[in-house]
């Protein structure tokens, strides 16, 4: 099996699995961590700790899906409200006990050298791998000066890592919020100040949603609301985007953990694509517990092994250089949709999609066979619902009534005439029939060979054409 | 409207608990967002009313449940009876492609059964219009053809008045659906609501003679017959007059008005439709130890659906096939005797195999084989053409060759589903007012 430990992350932290648990209420005291470690989990990130703080009920709430819950988490939480004693004393303890795993302090104090350097030493007294440092938390602690307040200025951002870096003997990670125009302009500050590696992202700016009976928004305390974070499956494009963003820029680049949505050995794989060297996960882990993790190690372990990849910086960081710049991207090339009328069951979505909402090049005018492409009956959607809404249907009454005639039906399992034709010459290969067709394969976008040879609109902008080997594409 | 006249029995209940109980909300919820909203949705094509299935799912999964059962009941104002007592399984939900899917297909019936449910709890009442049409239309008849037809014309502002001979209208729903598909009740609730529209109803109205039609002539623009097919047909076999002998829709009359709470010892039914099943089914709930379901075809034949055929296997009827009732005597003791030939198949005829004679001792013979056609009222309809005991209609309009007289349901297709009755009635109505808006153009 391939090998998925992590060693001397951000110059010296090591875990037997690059799967961590993000400083939040899963890693709320020593022992829910050490039933974490117990189940799997490579390292955990201690929930924020400082001064206590008194937190309000209720904290959480979520948007549902489709009758799907917790497409995305949003929780008005602040950082730990048990006592620096406690927790460095507990965070003693699950070190010697679990001397294997990695334990990260999250750390928020009131922005002076002398509260940063005395809270460093306590931590790494205790027995700490790493620090992180949370300027990131949206609301709540930014009122007082600490958490996303100094991650959204750059200078404060970078004043207090090296201030951290004044006293700190353990890898420094500096946590960066997304509620910024630019992610990197911190990441770079984070870097000037001498951070050794990256979290990246903490959660987004949200309100969640609003009860239409009581018109109060969720989470309602007492009659009111406030802004909270948002997390969970949602935001994982969002995080996948700035953590590309950071990495792909050498002056923010550093050791990054990858935070943001993560749920499955999927999502990790992505985020370590894109150059992250350890990942967090927490919205999962309060939706289902700890044994999420499972499934997280030995998935990722059998697709490395079916890629065969023998450790994680194997292919760290493969999908960087294939994101770039809109202009870099070649205007000549070309897909169009295909639909598998042996795979298509027929409802439509993706003619009603291509009518409204991409370029009417999805017909339902299918009569015989599969067809060449010059029938062009183009009949409006609306046109279509109205000849069936008119139509005399009755109840097959009798077992002569019941019995399809195969004549009309057709070849395929669902009748010709409820098969899209794709008109190939005006379909722009969107993607969007692909994105909206419910069965997996049925329509596949294939590459047209338009005969022209590779340009990029920067190219064409300069009046450039540059030949490229077809077989290099 | 009123359910006095129903027993309000606890031991009918019991028996004919519903045999799809309803979902709950949530479960109501879930199952709206399997729908994949397809476009130009075969389940809404299969309908006979096309009712818009992924439109009224729609808005069962975003709460809008009032939005939902007024855009089902657009379609088909019967559409509660009808999410109870049709045969989805070979109309909207055998149409779903989700069985091209390998998945089951979205529980449409119950869908629309929580929707109109709801609607009808609340207390709500179904919008209506203020008379505005110079248009007077009768319709002979309280079945769902005629509810639908005047239920769209109420909708469309003209005026209608229903007759009805029996004293509770619903017609088939009220007093021939099998009670563990569709309440009695429930029918008369539905119809409550059409008549809150503004629709006329007379009760104990027989038009049996020209004159009845004269009347109803100078009174009516129109005329709708959704008068259905008459009596059950006879066996047409010795001792058919003896006491015990019940044709089906008369039993399931009988049971769901409280007039029978109990049958004892062996039933025999006579044929193999779906009425048959639903005779056979209740005989079983309401005691017979032993019920027979006679059939002088092959299984491969009957016209009862599949899954009919099922539920009655589960409900412990017994099938004989191939087996034809010759005669029916009474023994000393007051019991049936049902003298029966097996049958067979020679070529194109049906014919009993010799000294194939089986006796059968039963407390109860029940005819099951198709309703016999109104022949002499429909004679009183003058103009008005008639086939084979049916009356003649155009498919698309519903109009007869006279041109005052529309006609739908049973008595125009011989024998459907309440779905096909309320089609039929939703078109003539929309014929009418569109004749109506011809004549004073």
């Amino acid at each position: 099996m391939p090998d998925i430990s992590v060693t001397n992350f951000a110059g010296g932290i090591s875990s037997p699995n690059p799967f961590w648990l993000a400083s939040a209420p899963p890693t709320n005291c020593g022992e829910q961590i050490m039933r974490a470690f117990d189940a799997g989990w490579g390292g955990a990130v201690w929930k924020t700790i400082g001064e206590p703080v008194t937190n309000v009920s209720s904290r959480y709430s979520a948007t549902d899906w489709n009758g799907q819950r917790i497409m995305g988490f949003n929780n008005i939480e602040l950082i730990s409200d048990r006592s620096v004693e406690t927790n460095l004393r507990e965070m003693a303890e699950v070190k010697k006990r679990y001397p294997r795993h990695a334990i990260i302090a999250s750390l928020m104090v009131a922005s002076t050298r002398e509260a940063w350097h005395e809270i460093v030493a306590r931590t790494e007294d205790a027995g700490a791998d790493g620090l992180e440092l949370n300027f990131g938390c949206p609301h709540g602690m930014s009122e007082r000066g600490m958490g996303s307040a100094v991650g959204q200025v750059p200078e404060y951002a970078e004043l207090i890592t090296a201030w951290v870096k004044e006293k700190a003997r353990t890898p420094v990670l500096v946590k960066l919020t997304p509620n910024i125009t630019d992610i990197r302009t911190v990441a770079r500050a984070a870097k000037r100040g001498g951070a050794d590696g990256l979290s990246a992202i903490n959660t987004i700016n949200s309100i969640t949603g609003i009860d239409l009976d009581t018109f109060i928004p969720r989470p309602n305390v007492d009659g009111k609301s406030s802004h909270g974070g948002y997390c969970g499956p949602a935001v994982k494009p969002i995080a996948l985007n700035m953590v590309q963003q950071v990495m792909a820029d050498a002056t923010s680049a550093l050791p990054l953990s990858g935070i943001g949505g993560i749920g499955t050995w999927r999502d990790a794989a992505e985020f370590i694509l894109l150059g992250c060297g350890t990942v967090q996960v927490c919205t999962a882990a309060m939706h289902y517990g700890y044994r999420v993790v499972e499934d997280m190690i030995e998935g990722l372990e059998n697709w490395m092994r079916s890629k065969g990849f023998s450790n994680i910086e194997d292919f760290r960081g493969l999908s960087l250089d294939r994101v770039t710049e809109w202009k870099h991207l070649n205007l000549n090339y070309k897909v169009v949709a295909h639909v598998d009328e042996q795979k298509c069951i027929g409802c439509d979505l993706c003619h009603i999609a291509c009518w409204d909402g991409a370029h009417q090049c999805i017909h339902l005018d299918r009569v015989s066979g599969p067809v060449d492409g010059h029938v062009e009956e183009h009949l409006i959607p609306a046109a279509l619902e109205a000849r069936s809404r008119s139509a005399v249907a009755y109840t097959p009454v009798t077992r002569k009534e019941r019995t399809v005639d195969i004549a009309t039906h057709g070849p395929f399992p669902t009748p010709l005439a409820r098969i899209p034709r794709v008109d190939e010459t005006e379909c722009v290969g969107c993607n969007l029939c692909s994105l909206v067709c419910p069965v997996d394969e049925c329509i596949t976008m294939v590459r047209v060979d338009a005969g022209l040879a590779p340009e990029t609109w920067e190219e064409r902008a300069r009046g450039i054409t540059c030949v490229v080997d077809p077989n290099q594409s | 409207m009123s359910t006095a006249t129903l027993p309000n029995d606890p031991l009918l209940r019991a028996r004919f608990a519903e045999l799809h109980p309803p979902l709950t909300a949530q479960a109501a919820v879930i199952e709206a967002n399997r729908c994949l909203y397809c476009f130009d949705a075969p389940c809404t094509a299969a309908c006979p009313t096309h009712i818009d299935v992924p439109g009224f799912i729609k808005r069962i999964s975003t709460g809008n449940l009032r939005g939902s059962a007024l855009r089902i009941l657009d379609a088909n104002i019967l559409g509660g009876s009808c999410s109870r007592a049709c045969p989805v399984e070979v109309l909207c939900e055998g149409a779903c492609v989700m069985h091209r899917y390998n998945r089951d297909p979205i529980q449409i019936a119950l869908l629309q059964r929580h929707a109109i449910d709801t609607f009808h709890a609340s207390g709500e009442e179904l919008p209506t219009s203020p008379i505005t049409r110079n248009l007077r239309v009768a319709c002979i008849g309280a079945g769902p053809a005629s509810l639908a037809c005047a239920a769209e014309l109420r909708r469309q502002g003209a005026s209608v008045t229903i007759l009805e001979r029996r004293p509770l209208p619903g017609g088939l729903n009220t007093y021939g659906v099998a009670e563990y598909k569709l309440r009695a009740a429930d029918s008369l609730h539905e119809v409550e609501l059409i008549r809150r529209m503004g629709v006329e109803f007379r009760f104990a109205n027989s038009i049996d003679s020209a004159s009845d039609l004269d009347n109803l002539e100078s009174e009516f623009d129109f005329v709708f017959l959704g008068v259905g097919l008459g009596a059950m047909q006879r066996l047409g076999i010795p001792g058919e007059e003896v006491p015990g002998v019940m044709n089906a829709l008369e039993l399931i009359a009988a049971y769901k008005t409280g007039r029978i709470r109990q049958i004892l010892g062996t039933v025999i039914v006579v044929g193999a439709g779906n009425t048959a099943i639903d005779a056979a089914n209740a005989a079983r709930r309401l005691g017979a130890e032993t019920v027979y379901l006679l059939y002088r075809r092959s299984q491969s034949e009957m016209s009862a659906f599949d899954f009919e055929y099922e539920h009655a296997k589960q409900e412990g009827v017994q099938f004989l096939w191939r087996r034809q009732p010759v005669a029916i005597r009474t023994d000393d003791h007051g019991r049936l005797l049902l003298d029966t030939v097996q049958m067979q198949q020679v070529g194109e005829a049906l014919l009993p195999i010799p000294d194939s004679d089986f006796t059968i001792s039963c407390n109860m013979v029940v005819p099951a084989i198709g309703q016999s056609p109104l022949t002499e009222l429909l004679q009183q309809f003058r103009h008005v053409e008639t086939r084979d005991g049916r009356i003649v209609a155009d498919p698309a309009t519903g109009q007869t060759d006279n041109p005052r007289y529309f006609a739908g349901g049973d008595c125009v297709n011989g024998g459907r589903e309440v779905v096909d009755a309320v089609a039929d009635g939703k078109r003539c109505a929309l014929s009418m007012l569109k004749a109506a808006e011809a004549v004073y153009a």
